[in-house]
């Protein structure tokens, strides 16, 4: 009935080195399978291995004994337990995480991303199809097309797998039925046409009984082929249109071993690269030639996609890590503002307008999020609305960068389209994106120079433009304290202003709550207007509870180095809350104030505060006299 | 006209990237240099990776004292060659309480591997390491990331490893954290062996089947590569019987078991390894004490 895919015994005893040959040329096939824990995934990936004898005799031995005292399939071999490799997972006989198998054949060496299919591991599935060049979509035969055979075609369609295997498996439960796989292949069709998948090959399998794994099956004489190993070896990689493609070369490292040579290391994204090519670096779009593509073994004629080069200029000129090598006369874009689609991945959930890491190629910005358009219901592709994105959600929403970034649509290139977002302070990856356009607000404003500086502004000013950043719990003092500071800097004849946190709420940011994205946004706002206020020679001084460490810090980033004065008004939480001026404490603690800080949101104290005052310890004047003598000199 | 790449210019070109990475995004890299086969793979991409300098990191190389002769002689040819500095580690404890295979069983593994790497990782202030293992070579490491994350106490946890797209890799950590690299994450044991035929890598001549004396233990073949150690440390004579062997994955020679083999030529030994019925982590007594998840528990204590 089955046949071994693979008995290359004859052929290495007797001519090691033939053999050796035609193993050089072999092509690299990226897969992923999807199917949820009934479906089969496991033991068709343990087939895989064990017809392309990738399994040693004493991992068969183990698998027997394992098989025997935890499989789920009686007496015979539980090929699953092959591959579910965490402690955790062999005992709930489930697959967790995202999993990488190896399996050779004639023609192809395979990668196998074997990823968990529940809702709940969207992100490890994800995280599979990013590198897959094709998805096997598995189906249970008795079950057919179900919610969750959609979500692993769309999460697949989404990350641009274009090659698709519908594999409906278990065909031994249902009698080997040619109308019950004729039936699910027409339900299939339906749906994927509607999100784009234009062709996929389907197959009738048993991955328990190894039916159409390497050679047809006499239980599906209707069935003419291809089996499923060989549609995975001759499925197309389309290398040569990726090697046509405009150059990009994302800049990794600059090698500078001696001051006679200094070479772009980076891995090429697309295209073709030739000694004497002419090429643009970017953003700059400086222009130059290639003279050397180096290695150790000596220089190379040209280097084409997918390769780790080194290249050298005929010029020099700037470039940089997070630089872009392209073909000089088709650059691609730069931009700063984009629409993109997010998938959220960490427990924590999205913050619109809180500043992340973003990693893009070898680019790395700070980024923030805006609220998403939408979500999507990845079971019924429903557009739903969304404040935020939860773990797993998936959403579309627009994002700006702190600086212009070199890009390409995810569409047209994964490695210049495909980002992760940092959390700044855990350091976690928090979502994985794809940037679908520019926007073009980003492309048509351009930064208007103007005459009088804000050196200008300043020295009519005769100061030195400052940001005093009172931060502290609600009640702490940062309003009187705020306007005790403002009026003597008054008396010294000082040009300021104070903007205040209650004051700011009844004006230009009414539309705003307490909830932490409107606070952020809150923050956001004040900042970008002290800037101005700054830029305009202003000493400014702004009392806001400005409870998150991130949110203060992009401020401070805003400004040039020394203008922001982070003063902490330092006043324990039991003695604010005895003070309550304005009787807030008492609401919040009543339950009839929400989202109150220091009671049911968080309060982050500044690590390294410019200015630190104690109010337990100094009174109002104390205090004013102690942040002046600190701004000290005004000039 | 198309340029076609086989699937080693694909993993090589990955770890390239994967080095590249590292070096651009670390602050104190290095590279953990056990002197086996995917040691030397990894060192010839490094080579390749920074040509025309030198790879930017040292060698580290955790000392058990125990390792074979040859290991040692080619650890010290092969740092020169390339140019670059060779750290070696021993733990200070484990070397005053003699610790061995014999008297302290997982102990000895446990205080020189990993209570050693953690120490030398510590000791330079290495913020990450580049090591040699495969997804194929067990059950746990095929679910492990290519950077792979430690906390301050160099402890892994498995169900809360960073997600891995495409090639990016978030290298970002708090002081004190490091992260171990695995730039060969993807290859198999038999890729290792075509990429060193392909590039004439010079490996230990253990991997090479020559007559060495050996003796039983456990049911299984060993090397009596000091034979006047292993007799002090047992207290008593070892009969050896001298046999045609090789290895197929070198660590301590104690605890290394040989193959009975005429592979004396690399193309014999591919031949050997394509033939074979065993995988290779089988000669290794580490892997198996403490049972199923066994090594998935050493990594989660900090073990590479």
């Amino acid at each position: 009935m089955t046949r071994p895919a693979y008995t290359p015994e004859a052929a290495i005893a007797e001519d090691i080195e033939g053999y050796l040959a035609s193993h050089r040329d072999k092509e690299l096939l990226r897969f992923i399978t999807c199917g949820s824990v009934d479906d089969g995934k496991s033991t068709l990936i343990g087939r895989l291995l064990y017809d392309s004898k990738m399994i040693f005799d004493d991992q068969l031995s183990a698998l027997e004994a394992d098989s025997k005292r935890v499989g789920t399939q009686g007496q015979e071999i539980d090929f699953a337990l092959l591959v579910d490799g965490l402690a955790a997972e062999r005992e709930q006989g489930i697959t967790i995480d995202v999993a990488y198998r190896f399996f050779t054949t004639e023609k192809r060496k395979f990668i196998v991303a074997d990823c968990p299919g529940h809702e709940q591991y969207t992100r490890n599935m994800v995280t599979g199809a990013s590198t897959a060049d094709l998805a096997v979509i598995l189906i249970d035969a008795r079950k057919g097309v179900l919610v969750q055979t959609r979500r692993h075609s769309y999460l697949c369609k989404l990350l641009g797998i274009r090659h698709f295997v519908l594999a409906v498996n278990k065909m031994d439960l249902v009698d080997y039925s040619q109308d019950r796989f004729d039936e699910i292949v027409a339900d299939y069709q339906r749906f994927a046409a509607s999100i784009g998948i234009d062709h996929f090959a389907a197959i009738p399998i048993s991955g328990f009984k190894g039916d159409n794994i390497t050679a047809l099956s006499a239980n599906t004489p209707w069935f003419n082929g291809p089996v499923l190993i060989d549609q995975l070896e001759t499925v197309s990689l389309d290398r040569a249109a990726e090697q046509a493609a405009p150059l990009r070369l994302p800049v990794q490292w600059v090698n500078r071993p001696n001051l006679d040579f200094r070479g772009f290391a980076g891995q090429i994204a697309s295209g073709t690269v030739r000694p004497g090519d002419a090429v643009r670096v970017l953003p700059s779009g400086r222009t130059t030639t290639v003279s050397r593509v180096v290695t150790p073994g000596g220089d190379l004629d040209q280097a084409v996609a997918g390769e780790s080069v080194t290249l050298t200029f005929a010029d020099e000129i700037d470039c940089s890590r997070g630089d872009v090598i392209a073909a000089a006369d088709s650059p691609p874009e730069v931009a700063d503002q984009f629409e993109a689609t997010l998938v959220w991945m960490d427990d924590q959930a999205l913050l619109p307008g809180r500043g992340y890491w973003l990693k893009l190629g070898t680019q790395t910005v700070s980024a923030t999020v805006q609220q998403p358009k939408y979500a999507i219901n990845v079971n019924t592709l429903e557009h739903l609305s969304a404040k935020t994105l939860e773990l797993n959600a998936i959403g579309v929403a627009e994002l700006a960068t702190d600086k212009p970034i070199v890009f390409e649509p995810y569409a047209q290139s994964k490695a210049l389209g495909g980002f992760i977002l940092i959390d700044k302070l855990t350091n976690r990856t928090v979502a994985a994106g794809m940037l679908n356009f520019s926007l073009r607000r980003a492309q048509n404003v351009h930064w208007q120079p103007t005459d009088i500086t804000r050196e200008d502004h300043a020295a009519l000013k005769n100061q030195k433009p400052r940001v005093l950043w009172f931060t502290g719990l609600s009640g702490s003092g940062k309003s009187t304290i705020a306007n005790a500071v403002e009026k003597r800097l008054s008396l010294m004849n000082r040009h300021t202003f104070l903007l205040d946190g209650d004051n700011v709420r009844h004006g230009l940011n009414k539309d705003l709550g307490f909830t932490e994205a409107d606070r952020i946004e809150n923050i956001r706002r004040v900042g970008e207007v002290a800037k101005l206020m700054a830029d305009a020679g202003l000493i400014v001084l702004t009392a806001f509870i400005s409870p998150f460490r991130a949110e203060r810090d992009m401020v401070r980033a805003m400004l040039p180095d020394g203008e922001f004065i982070e003063i902490f008004v330092d006043t324990p939480l039991e003695v604010a809350e005895a003070r309550d001026v304005k009787g807030l404490y008492k609401k919040a603690r009543s339950g009839a104030l929400k989202n109150f800080t220091g009671v049911d949101s968080p309060y982050e104290p500044p690590k390294h505060p410019e200015i630190r005052v104690n109010t337990v310890e100094m009174t109002v004047d104390e205090a004013a006299d102690a942040i002046i003598r600190a701004i000290l000199p005004l000039k | 006209m198309t340029k076609s790449l086989t699937h080693l210019d694909r993993l090589e070109a990955e770890a390239i990237h994967i080095m590249r990475e590292v070096v651009a995004e670390a602050e104190r890299p290095v590279m953990l240099y056990s002197i086996g086969k995917d040691s030397a793979v990894m060192l010839h991409l490094a080579k390749k990776a920074f040509y025309p300098a030198p790879p930017p990191f040292p060698l580290l190389h955790v000392d058990t004292t125990w390792k074979f002769r040859d290991m040692y002689g080619l650890r010290e040819k092969v740092a020169q060659a390339a140019g670059m500095e060779l750290l070696v580690w021993q733990n200070p404890e484990a070397t005053e309480r003699g610790i061995n295979p014999f008297d302290h069983g997982p102990l000895h593994t446990d205080m020189w591997k990993t209570e050693g790497l953690k120490q030398a990782l510590d000791h330079y202030g290495f913020d990450a390491a580049f090591g040699g293992a495969r997804r194929d070579e067990e059950k746990s490491r095929a679910k492990e990331r290519i950077f792979s994350f430690r906390t301050a106490s160099h402890a892994w946890d498995p169900k809360n490893q960073r997600p891995e797209l495409w090639n990016l890799y978030n290298a970002r950590k708090h002081k004190g954290e490091s992260i171990r690299v695995f730039p060969i994450s993807n290859w198999t044991e038999l890729d290792i062996w075509q990429y060193i035929q392909q590039e004439g890598i010079e490996i230990v001549p253990l991997y090479f089947a020559a007559p060495r004396p050996t003796y039983e233990w456990d049911g299984q073949l060993f090397m009596a590569d000091d034979l006047e150690r292993l007799e002090r440390v047992l207290g008593r004579k070892l009969p050896t019987t001298e046999r045609s062997i090789r290895f197929r994955t070198l660590g301590c020679f104690p605890l290394t078991g040989a193959v009975e083999s005429e592979a004396a030529t690399l193309t014999d030994v591919i031949r050997e390894t394509l033939l074979t019925t065993t995988s290779e982590r089988q000669g290794r007594v580490i892997d198996k004490d403490g049972g199923d998840a066994s090594m998935e528990k050493k990594k989660q204590e900090g073990y590479f």
